[in-house]
């Protein structure tokens, strides 16, 4: 069992965790990046389609564009590729990995942990119906087409309108499987509307909002599904009920934050399910950081490169000893609000906040306790995060209450 | 004639409303590339394409790609028909141009990331 | 003298094992592309106390004595077994005299230690139980496997010990010769044979048509399960029925040897020909739910990781069917129900030392060199991180996770392969890959890949489980 000492470990290779590698090293303490997979990039390695960059890089990209970028950017090597962590000690800041070296125990000074989302799989939802093969969730079909080079099936149904959903609907269109719709259960898709546009319209398929899958066909290889449209409660309507023959099902029902390495101590925000943060990206223990779709899940990989960064960069100046701000102000979720962060802040300087409304408003305001921040005169959307910098706390107390409200 | 859309320029997705007569006007654009967009998608509607061509004695079988140039929609299936009959040889470096002037629509076809060649 | 089993499910792997230890040939016919993979597969995985199978049925004859046997068996074969108790609880009063009657049942099954549990202290032991629950009869001997485990255990260690698999193989005829057995038709190949163990499961009932002895009928009935994320461990620590009903054991509240909740199973007769409807129903995933949140309230079922059936042989008699035919050399080992993981080691047992004996007259004898040992594939968390790193610095694969949910390393998975693993299914029986919470989301595509590398054949060649389940349809670039 080894033991190496470093100043800012970063868990997790992806867009976050690579980010944070980038600003930490330019600080120049000793960082190392864990990724558990063979190289680094995680999901863009497989996102080959564009929609990336533009708020980072000031240019449209590709996901592997994207990563490729950052490795450039990432100028000295702190990649430790196929390392696993097993456990982290926040008694002893000491985190114990496994790798081909065999165990390895670093003791850290800051902790950045980027370790992103996975797929809900489809199984988890109590659908009925048969166990059969077929049934993908969209980011392991974009591996098996993108990667792998191999296609899953022929004709195909998506389930759930997130966006890898519908960018899988056009993606297996384009290389020639029967692409049969979109079924949707909530009223509004799931995914940004140019993804709709892109990716449903210009391919002619169609989407079924208020629709589910309620039963699952097949005798070992699926053969079909049965959809049916759903009341306001998400509840099937009998006798809408439809049989429609496909051989593959390909599933967008959500993405889950891993947070299970630091669940047990860290305090965690139910509605992100990520770790509780300030505007350092600090959690609940002051030397441990985490950014990404960990702490909430975001829809441009560019708001997770600058949380990893922001991440990077206040780790290494912990691990240099320097103090930041106590966090003792904290953002109260109000009217309308889903996602939100950071849930903490210290007022000391201005930062950038996320949130999701709850509801679909045409028209709306967003408040701060009963000061207005913003006027939205577009629509906005859970499916649609919602950015802006916050810069003048003074006329706050302790605790903000954030809300949106409808206007005319 | 007034036609409502969708600006697809970037993810925050304008909701615009164009007036076509003679000259066309847009409101609903949070920035210039929502007027540009609105008036292709009335004339001419284009589109970046995104895909993957075949790599040979590559560490992967697949490269991926895209138009550097929107090109224009009602061509796309022609484009990708004629992608899917491509093939190179690795190694291959993003930014790589796989095909000039893809189809004599302007765009050229360019890897989007690097594959090394097997040893 | 040579035995062929038909069934390689867990009856017949024990079986196998047993008669290894004899030298005969030996031979497993298993229609399916791996072991275990009919009702051993996908039960409630309990090792019964055996105090409510009817004192002097068949049943109670081996539950009491399998689970006795468990301790050894698990130590030889080491699969695991946990012996984490079961309580019936009640929610009534006259419930309470359900608790007594079993357990004067259960002595009279010997099955002793059997305590019933006054209200405080079963909160101290579950503190989860639902506070209706009045009191619980406590057995401490019943215990938790992976019934999968179990027969790729035996198999592993029969055929270590010369006897022969033969897998995705079906039998489709039997020849009988003057009252005797006398060969064997596969869809493969045709053997000499002298004695049959009919162990087929669902199938028995057309097994022994083939030889004309079929004087009873399996029904398929089905149980459907939930299964929650090892988050909740702890929720409950020992298996919970309820006050149990004519026709089952009820919906039962049971952690699992890795630390998930199980929920179920209902249960749903199926006539005759659904032997293969292995699918779930709205209704039935409901009354699984509902009936096991009144067992444990805090059951949350956001927690699912997924949902499944199992079909269990029920005949008429709702007994085994043990013993010897009027053809000579014709063995059954059939209806093997509930509480049939719990009796198989006794069966395997009474099968080969006194049917083989005393019924058929054939005097086994001992081989001189048997191994009784066969060991599992590691995992670092039975292991333990010093141990793992030795096997790390042996092979480096065993530093590789492959499936980040379970910690699976490749060395394990290829070990798997080593051990007979073919299929997706295969390997995750085997290692528990992907049977994590993101259900292979991160690591099918590489176990494929794993598997293709390892065994020489092209990863869209690979299936999900059986024949027709295949996984990929060709390459997107040629």
């Amino acid at each position: 069992m080894r033991r190496e000492k470093v100043d800012v470990l970063i868990v997790g290779g992806g867009a976050a965790g690579l980010a944070a590698a980038i600003s930490a090293t330019k600080e120049g303490v000793k960082t190392v990046l864990l990724e558990r997979d063979r190289s680094t990039g995680g999901v863009l390695n497989q996102c080959i389609h564009n929609g990336f960059g533009l708020h980072v890089y000031k240019e449209e990209l590709t996901g592997p564009e994207f990563m490729e970028r950052m490795w450039d950017e990432l100028k000295e090597d702190v990649i430790r590729p196929n390392y696993t962590v097993l456990e982290i000690k926040p008694k002893t800041r000491e985190v114990v990995t496994l790798s081909e070296e065999g165990l390895v125990i670093f003791e850290v000074k800051a902790l950045v942990m980027a370790t992103g989302a996975r797929e809900r799989p489809l199984s988890s939802l109590q659908i009925p119906g048969s166990r059969v093969a077929g049934v993908y969730t969209a980011g392991v079909a974009q591996k098996m087409v993108n990667i792998y080079n191999r296609l899953p099936g022929r004709k195909v149904l998506i389930v759930g309108s997130g966006d890898i959903g519908l960018i899988m609907a056009r993606r297996l269109k384009i290389e020639g499987m029967d692409v049969v719709g979109v079924v949707e259960i909530m009223p509004e898709p799931g995914g940004l509307i140019r993804n709709v546009v892109q990716c449903l319209e210009d391919f002619e398929i169609p989407l079924w909002l208020s629709h589910t899958v309620v039963e699952i066909h097949g005798d070992q290889r699926l053969n079909a599904v049965t959809i049916a449209k759903v009341d306001k409660n998400k509840k099937p309507i009998p006798g809408t009920e439809r049989k429609i023959k496909v051989d593959t099902l390909v599933t967008s029902v959500g993405l889950i934050p891993q947070n299970e390495l630091i669940e047990g101590f860290v305090e965690m925000d139910p509605i992100n399910k990520g770790p509780i943060i300030d505007e350092f990206m600090r959690t609940s223990i002051k030397w441990i950081f985490a950014a990404g779709n960990n702490v909430a899940i975001h829809d441009l990989v560019d708001f997770v490169y600058e949380e990893g960064k922001i991440a990077g960069y206040y780790a290494a100046l912990i691990s240099k000893n320097e103090k930041l701000p106590d966090s003792d102000k904290r953002f109260l979720r109000g009217q309308n609000v889903g996602v939100l962060l950071p849930q903490r802040f210290s007022q000391k300087k201005s930062f950038k906040i996320y949130l999701r409304p709850l509801k679909s408003f045409k028209k709306s305001i967003l408040k701060f306790d009963d000061k207005v921040i913003r006027k939205f005169n577009w629509r906005i959307r859970p499916s649609e995060m919602i950015d802006l910098v916050v810069k003048d706390f003074n006329n706050f107390g302790p605790n903000v209450t954030v809300e949106v409200n409808e206007i005319d | 004639m007034i036609k409502k859309m969708t600006c697809i320029s970037c993810p925050i997705g304008c909701e615009l409303t164009v007036f076509v007569n003679g000259e066309i006007k847009v409101e609903g654009n949070r920035c210039p590339r929502g007027l540009e967009y609105a008036k292709n998608e009335v004339t001419n509607p284009k589109r970046i394409l995104t895909i993957s061509v075949k790599v040979e004695d590559g560490v992967m079988e697949l490269v991926s790609a895209k138009t550097d140039k929107p090109v224009p929609k009602k061509m796309l299936h022609e484009i990708i028909e004629y992608i899917k009959g491509l093939k190179i040889k690795a190694p291959v470096k993003r930014g790589d141009i796989i095909v000039n002037d893809i189809l004599s629509t302007g765009a050229n076809l360019v890897a989007t990331r690097t594959v090394l060649k097997k040893d | 003298m040579k035995v062929f089993i038909v069934g390689a499910g867990i009856s017949g792997s024990l079986i196998a094992r047993e008669l290894s230890k004899y030298d005969i040939e030996v031979h497993i016919v298993e229609k399916a592309p791996d072991i275990g993979w009919g009702v051993t597969k996908a039960n409630s995985a309990i090792v019964h106390g055996g105090y409510d199978d009817p004192p002097g049925s068949v049943r109670a004859m081996f539950a009491a004595y399998g689970n006795k046997l468990y301790d050894e068996l698990s130590k030889e074969l080491d699969f695991s077994f946990k012996r984490v108790g079961s309580l019936v609880v009640a929610f009534k009063e006259e419930d309470m005299e359900y608790l007594k009657e079993l357990k004067k049942q259960g002595r009279e099954n010997k099955v002793e230690d059997l305590e019933i549990l006054e209200k405080t202290e079963l909160k101290k032991k579950e503190p989860n139980l639902s506070d209706k629950v009045i009191a619980a009869l406590w057995c401490p001997t019943a215990g938790i496997t992976e019934p999968w485990d179990v027969a790729m255990a035996a198999i592993e260690n029969a055929v270590e010990n010369g006897a022969m698999l033969h897998l995705g193989e079906s039998v489709k005829d039997i020849v009988v010769k003057d009252g005797k057995v006398s060969k064997i038709i596969t869809d493969k190949a045709e053997y000499k044979v002298d004695v049959i163990i009919n162990a087929a499961g669902l199938f028995a009932d057309e097994i022994a048509k083939m030889v004309k002895v079929a004087n009873f009928e399996i029904f398929p009935r089905k149980g459907e399960y939930i299964l929650l994320d090892k988050k909740l461990k702890g929720l409950v620590n020992s298996v919970v029925f309820p006050t149990p009903t004519k026709k089952s054991k009820g919906i039962l509240v049971v952690p699992t040897v890795d630390g998930g909740i199980l929920l179920g199973p209902n249960a749903v007769d199926l006539p005759k020909e659904k032997k293969y409807d292995l699918s779930t129903t709205r209704d039935g995933l409901d009354e699984v739910y509902v009936k096991s949140k009144k067992l444990v309230p805090k059951i949350d079922i956001s927690y699912t990781i997924k949902t499944f059936a199992g079909l269990r042989p029920e005949t008429k008699e709702k007994d085994f069917i043990i013993g010897p035919t009027k053809v000579w050399g014709f063995v059954n080992v059939a209806g093997i129900r509930s509480p049939g993981l719990t009796a198989a080691p006794a069966i395997a047992k009474y099968v080969v030392e006194k049917i083989f004996p005393e019924d058929l007259k054939i005097n086994l004898q001992r081989k001189k060199h048997f191994n009784p040992y066969r060991k599992k594939i590691p995992n670092i968390k039975e292991v333990g991180l010093e141990e793992w790193e030795k096997l790390v610095k042996k092979d480096p694969r065993f530093g590789r996770t492959v499936c980040f949910c379970n910690n699976v390393s490749e060395g394990e998975i290829v070990e798997a392969i080593r051990r007979g693993a073919r299929t997706l299914d295969g390997v995750k029986f085997r290692t528990r890959a992907s049977f994590g919470r993101c259900q292979g989301g991160f690591c099918s595509l590489k176990i494929m890949e794993i598997i293709s590398r390892e065994l020489n054949i092209p990863i869209e060649e690979i299936k999900l489980n059986y024949e027709k389940s295949w996984i990929m349809d060709g390459k997107v670039r040629v």
